[in-house]
């Protein structure tokens, strides 16, 4: 059988993978660089493919509040927006993770602060996986790097978002969303139609009634509700760790790097190794949980890492922290949507990390 | 000498006059005596065990006093944070489009942090209720002024009397609302007289029937006292709306299914 591929932008593949999954819902807020997303499902029509609901909200903040809404109804539901619109959507992000709500959130990040750039940039790091809303939580991170994987991680993070009650990022940014790659689907999913035990569906007589909920005024409910969710952050961090690791053989130098980013290191790795410079690619796919372990693992075998991202260096942080400063590891970025080359990137590990520390 | 009847023949079945619906839970309400939300839990319990739709039926609670519902409600419940129920029930009722959903929410909940959630929802015409509770002030956080504070009124945080030429007029937020076409049903009632009470349950349980009929958003306002934080007894915060609040809010349908 022939296998069907189709030529696509990031954009509509997140929407076509969003119908494939099964999704119930979609509720979102126009916003460049990702509009594409809700204009390729409305023009769609996935109430008639699967049933699928898709609404345009008034604001990011009513698209986010659908969310927590048709989440605590038991559905499977998804957002997507851009850098501010995810800022407008953080509390709502915290009361979905303080109810242990499921969900899918999609930010294609565009340069900050403020109303920035369109361009694509990855300096969203900070708020997505340390907080951004207010309070004790994390988001489950995807770092797609291609069309594909813009696609196949629509699914995974349903998945992992229900099996976690947990809402679930995947983090992207204009330049995946908007180039156009060949994408090939998973089949459809049907849409589920039972409902989870913990749904507000209308209480029957032989149960109590379900409570949606992220308020407990005694501290010590409080401190053990807060105890329970660390305890599954702490099973998320142990089971769903993803990361690509190319070249790391024989790696004497490793760039760490997701999304875009990744793509243009796996290019300078290529000249680094025509040069004779054997230099790997430590390829975070989960943000959060971050691949501590392997980083770890890695910094006894290489001589400096230098982690490239299109911010002024976030993601460095934990990269540093993984390591636990057994390497050098230094940080090189572009903002305001400059995505930057693989020469560039070449010349910044070779004077910055093989010169300055061939001793090491 | 009156005739004397015993503990025992009072709670008699025969001698049975009232009984809370089983759609109330046993929880002791944290309302202050003489608080209009008691009532208005009790007509919602009512009528949903009168319609029989207990497990038809999905509320959102809001914040402010009434972010409790769900401990006194015996139906499933999801909390919303601050203004956002429409937004919530909107998915609700999208999602299981054969359930009956509604928000309960406050004036500060309602017409200021979630105005925008407010007027978008009934401008869709969602098919939900949604009961609005307008005494005029912040209660949950100790008497600050609302949207719907009237000209005059003292509240904690305009000690000297609402000035509308500096934070504007009291907000008629449903008299807006009655004019959007995906509304069906928009009335203004209360709950401070026996008479008013049968009348704002007849109200509610008309919202209810109408969400099922697909004709848009069915919105009850329910003037109400907060005696606390009006720092008045009971008997004369009530005397106090009627006499003050009524003129800005009177109550009466402002809009009924078939009469345009």
């Amino acid at each position: 059988m022939m296998e069907e591929y189709k030529l696509m932008k990031g954009n509509e593949a997140l929407a076509e993978a969003a119908i494939r999954a099964g999704a119930d819902g979609y509720f979102g807020y126009p916003i460049t660089p990702q509009t594409e997303v809700i204009e390729y499902l409305m023009r769609e029509k996935p109430e008639e493919r699967t049933g699928m609901v898709v609404l345009q909200a008034e604001s990011e903040l009513a698209a986010i509040n659908m969310l927590y809404g048709g989440a605590g109804a038991g559905k499977k539901v998804m957002t997507s927006s851009s850098s501010p619109g995810i800022s407008l959507m953080q509390e709502g992000i915290s009361y979905m993770a303080g109810a242990e709500l499921p969900c899918v959130i999609v930010n294609v990040v565009r340069g900050g602060p403020g109303l920035g750039t369109i361009g694509p940039a990855q300096s969203d790091y900070f708020q997505t996986t340390k907080g951004g809303g207010h309070g004790d939580y994390r988001l489950i991170t995807l770092a797609p790097s291609s069309v594909q994987e813009m696609s196949d991680f629509v699914e995974m993070a349903f998945d992992l978002a229900f099996k976690y009650r947990n809402p679930a990022m995947i983090l992207t940014d204009g330049a995946i969303a908007q180039m156009m790659e060949k994408v090939k689907f998973r089949e459809q999913r049907k849409r589920s139609t039972e409902a989870p035990e913990w749904a507000t569906t209308g209480k029957p007589p032989d149960r109590e009634r379900n409570i949606i909920t992220s308020l407990f005024l005694d501290s010590v409910v409080q401190e053990n509700r807060n105890i329970k969710i660390q305890k599954k952050y702490r099973e998320v961090e142990d089971n769903e760790v993803l990361f690509e690791l190319i070249n790391g053989d024989d790696a004497e130098y490793l760039f760490v790097a997701y999304g875009t980013s990744a793509r243009v290191c796996q290019k300078s790795v290529e000249i680094a190794r025509e040069k004779g410079i054997r230099v790997g690619l430590l390829r975070p796919i989960t943000l959060w949980p971050f691949p501590t372990k392997i980083l770890n693992e890695l910094a006894d075998q290489v001589k400096g890492m230098l982690s490239v991202e299109m911010s002024a260096g976030q993601m460095v942080e934990d990269v540093k922290l993984a390591v636990e400063g057994k390497i050098p590891v230094m940080h090189y970025g572009r903002m305001g949507g400059i995505v930057p080359t693989p020469e560039e990137l070449f010349e910044v590990l070779e004077e910055r990390i093989i010169r300055d520390y061939s001793y090491a | 000498m009156p005739e004397t009847i015993t503990f025992e023949e009072v709670i008699a079945e025969e001698n049975l006059v009232y009984k809370k619906s089983d759609v109330l839970t046993d929880d002791i309400m944290h309302y202050c005596p003489g608080c209009g939300h008691g009532t208005v839990h009790r007509i919602i319990a009512e009528v949903i065990e009168e319609m029989d739709i207990q497990a038809e039926t999905i509320g959102i609670a809001p914040v402010g006093c009434a972010v409790f519902m769900y401990n006194y409600l015996d139906l499933d419940i999801q909390e919303a944070a601050h203004g956002r129920a429409p937004a919530l029930a909107t998915a609700v009722k999208r999602l299981l489009p054969e359930k009956y959903v509604f928000t309960y929410q406050g004036d500060g909940d309602l017409a200021a942090i979630g105005t925008a959630e407010t007027i978008h929802c009934c401008n869709r015409g969602e098919n939900i209720v949604m009961i609005f509770i307008n005494n005029g002030i912040y209660g949950m956080t100790g008497g600050q002024m609302a949207p719907t504070t009237i000209e005059g009124m003292p509240t904690t945080t305009c000690p000297f009397g609402r000035d509308v030429t500096q934070y504007g007029s009291p907000l008629k937020i449903t008299e807006m609302i009655a004019t959007l076409p995906g509304t069906c049903y928009v009335t203004r009632q209360a709950v401070h007289t026996a008479k008013h009470v049968r009348l704002t349950k007849k109200a509610i349980r008309k919202a209810f029937e109408y969400s099922q009929m697909k004709k848009g958003t069915s919105f009850i306002e329910v003037v109400s006292s907060c005696n606390a934080g009006w720092k008045m007894t009971p008997v004369v915060a009530n005397q106090w709306m009627a006499d003050n609040m009524f003129p800005i809010y009177p109550p009466g349908d402002l809009k009924v299914p078939g009469k345009q």
